[in-house]
């Protein structure tokens, strides 16, 4: 079923309180699911456990109760079909871009050969636009270009799902965009089904087809999911000028301001297997004056 | 600007090195009042009483020595009259023996105790009780279970040298990154690759150092161990050499054992370098 690649059925993480008995509930009864070839991007404040889904996306943490389903198949630690691109980077320091890069291929293909694992890598370093700095260490790479390293590294083995955890977070702004357009053009060419946490409202309007809204920890939930109304070949210089940019931005800022810390109360039904799917929109056609209307 | 840094550094380093040699000569230089004796008795006694020269030999004495030593290290006139270079072999050889077990023991046990917890925990107790056990403590016990002086030299080293590197070897295996760790989960490497491809070179520089303090006791204890022991050795060379009275002799062997120990620490120190990796 293409409309379910991945679903998470129910999960909840508990942690046991650091005095006396009883468990802090991070989340419970979390429901998710996401066709193949999407973008998908969970946004929320500090602490409501937005890591903590995608590691167990991952298979890097395990799920207190629930499972989670990618392909028709209940996941069960971490594997290759499901690569992460971790916040830090976290390349080998050790080893240089291509051996960063060739570590992870010939860990997915053991019988490659040496040759075939740097050409499959290499093809990857350019896809990244790294050519060139293949024999370089981490310690020589800028921030942007270490995170490059890291997507290169993810896409290399070709994987069902890409999971990333805040990625961009420690880049500059500058370099965050670039990375950004880099990002959406590899997952729009190769069709990638793409997991994203972040807590860039922009970063999510222009990356994600749709987006979580997760509410305030502990006891958090699934509150909304967000269709994003903007075109598919949107560019992220003029995001802002599109008619549905505003409906779609104040939706998301308002669910963060106040309703993520509200959400729970004002809708004591809220029935997490059924979360609202909703499409900001401006409610009218644009109108928007022509140059040609207003000179006369 | 490093260049001439270094150059300063080496004119004072030879000047401190030329006072030092400069005072030395000046005290043993002076001579002492030449009371009167018979002949006979003057013959019996030596140059100290005999023309007041000082009994403690003086840098021209102790390089003139060293010189003969360098001119034929290896000279072997039986068994308590051997050359320098072997008996730094002998020193060398027992220090590295020691240290090669030690390490093939401390290494894996290492590797087990940092990523075990439950091991970690069990051993602990061992470890802290076994630690600060003077190395020559255990010398009695080895000389009663091994029977062979020479054997008890190196067990002395090897348990002299194996904690340090069992220590460093668990903390650097306990402390890689978890981050590190789990790109080789989300890669699907298994224990034994995921060891030695990612736990291997992230805790090789605190592995080295480990094994650099342990080279630095294992040569601090093999001088000990060889006095008591005997037979052969820079430390027995020292010991007999006192025995004779020669005290040019202890001189230029404290000298080696500074040398020699010096570039067993520059070796450790050049591998630690080839390891270490910038962040």
């Amino acid at each position: 079923m293409t409309t379910k690649f991945i679903s998470i059925e129910g999960i909840a993480k508990r942690y046991p309180a650091s005095s006396g008995n009883g468990a802090t509930t991070i989340f419970e009864d979390l429901w998710l699911s996401m066709p193949s070839g999407e973008f998908g991007c969970i946004i929320g404040h500090s602490g409501c456990g937005k890591t903590t889904v995608l590691n167990i996306l991952a298979g890097l943490d395990e799920p207190s109760e629930g499972t989670v389903i990618v392909d028709g198949q209940a996941i069960s630690g971490t594997s290759l079909d499901r690569a992460v691109i971790f916040q830090s980077h976290a390349l080998l320091p050790w080893l240089t871009v291509m051996g960063n890069i060739a570590y992870a291929v010939s860990s997915k293909w053991r019988k490659w050969d040496k040759a075939k694992v740097r050409a499959h890598a290499q093809t990857y370093i350019d896809k990244v636009g790294l050519t060139g700095s293949e024999h370089k260490r981490p310690s020589e790479l800028s921030g942007g270009m270490k995170q490059r390293v890291g997507i290169a590294r993810a896409l290399s083995i070709t994987p069902k799902i890409m999971l990333m955890d805040e990625p961009f977070s420690a880049l500059d702004a500058l370099t965050r965009g670039t990375l950004q357009d880099e990002v959406r053009r590899v997952t729009l060419e190769t069709g990638q089904t793409t997991f994203m946490i972040t807590h860039d409202v922009d970063e999510a309007m222009y990356l994600a087809d749709k987006i979580f809204l997760m509410t305030n920890g502990p006891g958090a939930v699934l509150a909304e999911i967000v269709e994003n109304p903007l075109p598919r070949d949107r560019s992220r210089i003029d995001l802002h000028k599109h008619p549905h940019y505003y409906a779609l931005r104040n939706h998301i800022i308002d669910f963060l301001v106040t309703r993520s810390k509200t959400f729970t109360a004002a809708t004591p039904h809220h029935d997490p297997r059924h979360v609202p799917v909703v499409r900001p929109a401006f409610p009218e056609a644009p109108t928007m004056p022509s140059l040609h209307s207003a000179t006369r | 600007m490093i260049q001439s840094l270094r150059f300063r550094a080496a004119v004072v380093s030879i000047a401190i090195f030329l006072a030092f040699i400069g005072v030395w000569h000046l005290a043993t230089r002076q001579t002492l009042s030449v009371g009167t004796m018979s002949p006979e008795y003057a013959k019996l006694m030596g140059l100290t009483a005999t023309s007041g020269k000082s009994a403690m030999p003086g840098p021209l004495d102790v390089g003139a020595k060293l010189w003969e030593h360098l001119k034929r290290p290896f000279y072997d006139n039986g068994p308590n009259d051997k050359g320098l270079g072997i008996q730094l072999a002998y020193s060398i050889g027992r220090v590295g023996l020691g240290y090669l077990i030690a390490v093939i023991v401390a290494i894996p046990l290492g590797f087990l105790i940092g990523m075990s917890p439950l091991m970690n925990k069990a051993l602990d107790p061992f470890i802290q009780v076994l630690k600060p056990i003077s190395p020559l403590a255990w010398m009695p016990l080895a000389l009663y279970t091994i029977k062979d002086s020479s054997l008890s030299a190196i067990f002395v080293i090897f348990i002299c040298s194996v904690w340090p590197m069992l220590l460093n070897t668990a903390f650097g295996v306990a402390a890689v990154r978890k981050e590190w760790i789990n790109v080789a989960r989300t890669l699907e490497v298994g224990t034994f690759r995921r060891a030695f491809t990612v736990i291997l070179p992230a805790a090789a520089p605190t592995i080295l150092t480990g094994m650099r303090i342990s080279i630095g006791i294992a040569w601090l204890v093999i001088v000990a161990a060889e006095m008591l022991v005997g037979g052969t050795g820079i430390g027995y060379f020292v010991w007999n050499e006192w025995n004779n009275l020669s005290i040019t002799n202890v001189i230029i062997a404290i000298l080696l054992i500074g040398i020699v120990g010096m570039l067993l620490d520059q070796i450790l120190a050049r591998f630690t370098r080839m390891v270490t990796f910038p962040e």
